[in-house]
């Protein structure tokens, strides 16, 4: 595990803000971190990068534990976290060049960053000038400056116009795929890390409702019947008196759970021969998005 | 160490093109210069005038100036302009999640700003020689070559220096904690007249309060002009350096050096 927490608590007062987190980062994944704004992420990345002292609990990342490896650790990881930090008076390559100078990392190494995200026509222009997705690419160059096996990105396309989104997520996936790096990313969006990520977890209040690649999410995620009728209502009704589950119903359709395509023939057919007419019927996968509605807030 | 160095040149890097790092520059220049004008305009009144007079008279309208208003007002400005530099940008969080120890990211930043008040005083140092020099050169009937104040001013504003160190951590830590410049400068506004007034109505208590010492520092000089001739028919000037204000003047820094740093592990980054 690149990331291994255990029981990690953080209170700010009385209030808690991380509640026994468990966190389990494989490596060369694309762990997304997802909740609700307030959730407790970004206490979370602060704890991951000791800018917060860990109250209770553990944190070991690279199989290390942070509080007696912290310079060992925070070497090997680049981070963005909330807005990125710019020095608004100075060049985006001077901004470039500064890190470079604090991380021992040669200046060549800057040209290179400035190409990748793409900022080599505005290398010299003051970064307080840049448009705030110039400013996050910036953010991001600045955090792969050092190559780091772990990038910590918190709400990385904050700002970003759907080009630059989708320059991001290949740009993330290429480092995983091919650079063998981690990345862990938050975010409140579940449509973005679905697309990227193989690992999620999803925290709200504190608290960490699931954990696991993508595919456990995907099956939690259960398959519906959409049955488009003339009279919804009746139809549940008659439905439910013949001992068949609803899952859920408006004014033009009802879900039915899912279990195979004999089942879906024989509604149908239950349906239309009672006198309901059925004007369609299809299996439905609940999107991600809901499921992570659910989630979020069953808790 | 390693990494304090690398978090200093980082200092310097940042500061390179603001006033935080010109204004120690330019103040010492400026005011020099003021003083040269002013010095050059009244020369035949001041042609008289016994060598030692000549400096005493030139190095303390500078002093009389710093010592009392605009050294503190510096310092308070360096102490914000370094601080407000990582406020300014949210680049807190990435000082302090660089592979370099909070120890040496922090002490580094210190030490900058000490680094900026120890420019200034000792460009003071040498434009004040350099411009009293270059009068007595294009007005010979000023009679600067005279006498040597070289080692007296030097000592002067080591002492001035050392009596600014007080001042200098207390903003310093109000200046890392307060992310607005009317707290800290406010606060140090208010506790520079306090202390000239302390220091110029002779408290005795004046020593103990950091934002008196500048003053203090200056009087010693002005102490000095009243000195017995010599035999030579010169003052004999002394400047004793360790008096107990300077001692205050760096119990202080020290205490709240390593106040403001366990602030720094405990406080949440922002």
């Amino acid at each position: 595990m690149v990331i291994y927490t255990e029981g990690l608590t953080f209170k700010f007062g009385h209030q808690t803000v991380v509640n026994s987190l468990s966190l389990r980062v494989p490596e060369g994944s694309i762990y997304g971190f997802l909740g609700p704004n307030g959730a407790g992420k970004t206490t979370t990345i602060k704890l991951l990068m000791d800018l917060l002292k860990t109250q209770v609990g553990t944190i070991r990342i690279f199989e290390k534990d942070l509080q007696t490896n912290r310079t060992d650790i925070l070497s090997q990881i680049g981070s963005l976290i909330e807005q990125p930090a710019i020095y608004a008076h100075l060049t985006g390559k001077e901004n470039l060049l500064n890190r470079a100078l604090l991380l021992e990392v040669p200046s060549q190494r800057v040209d290179e960053m400035l190409d990748l995200v793409h900022l080599k026509d505005a290398a010299h222009k003051k970064a307080g000038q840049y448009s705030l997705g110039m400013k996050q690419r910036l953010g991001i160059g600045l955090a792969l400056l050092s190559d780091p096996k772990l990038l910590i990105l918190d709400e990385p396309t904050n700002g970003l116009d759907p080009n630059g989104i989708i320059e991001v997520r290949e740009l993330l996936i290429k480092l995983v795929t091919k650079h063998q790096k981690t990345v862990f990313v938050s975010s409140h969006l579940l449509a973005e890390i679905e697309r990227m990520a193989t690992h999620v977890g999803i925290i709200n209040h504190g608290e960490l409702l699931f954990q696991g690649s993508i595919d456990e999410l995907q099956a939690l995620n259960q398959p519906l019947v959409q049955i488009e009728a003339e009279n919804t209502v009746d139809a549940a009704n008659f439905l439910k008196r013949n001992n068949l589950e609803v899952a859920d119903i408006n004014e033009h359709q009802l879900f039915v759970p899912y279990t195979d395509k004999k089942q879906m023939g024989e509604l149908n057919a239950l349906l239309n021969q009672n006198g309901f007419t059925v004007y369609s019927i299809s299996k439905q996968q609940k999107d991600l998005e809901k499921l992570f509605l659910a989630i979020t807030q069953n808790a | 160490m390693k990494g304090f160095i690398l978090s200093f040149r980082s200092e310097f890097y940042k500061t390179r093109k603001t006033m935080a790092f010109w204004s120690p520059i330019i103040l010492p220049l400026l005011l020099s210069l003021l003083i040269f004008v002013g010095f050059y305009s009244r020369s035949d009144k001041l042609a008289p005038q016994p060598g030692v007079i000549l400096w005493l008279e030139f190095a303390g309208a500078i002093l009389a100036v710093m010592g009392s208003l605009i050294l503190p007002m510096l310092i308070v400005f360096i102490a914000y302009s370094v601080n407000n530099i990582e406020h300014k940008a949210d680049t807190w969080k990435t000082l302090f999640s660089l592979p370099i120890s909070k120890l040496s990211v922090y002490g580094a930043k210190y030490l900058y700003a000490f680094f900026l008040v120890f420019i200034c005083l000792a460009l003071f140092v040498i434009f004040t020689l350099g411009f009293g020099n270059l009068l007595g050169a294009i007005k010979p009937s000023l009679r600067f070559s005279e006498y040597h104040i070289e080692g007296i001013l030097s000592k002067v504003y080591l002492k001035l220096f050392l009596s600014s160190l007080g001042i200098l951590s207390i903003q310093f830590l109000l200046s890392l904690l307060f992310r607005d410049f009317l707290k800290p400068m406010g606060i140090g506004f208010i506790c520079t007249i306090t202390g000239d007034i302390m220091a110029g109505n002779n408290w005795k208590y004046a020593w103990l309060f950091p934002y008196s010492h500048p003053l203090l520092a200056i009087q010693s000089l002005e102490n000095g002009k009243n000195a017995k001739p010599g035999p030579d028919g010169i003052p004999h000037i002394t400047v004793d350096l360790f008096t107990k204000d300077i001692f205050v003047s760096l119990a202080i820094a020290l205490l709240v050096f390593a106040a403001g740093y366990f602030i720094v592990l405990r406080k949440s980054v922002k």
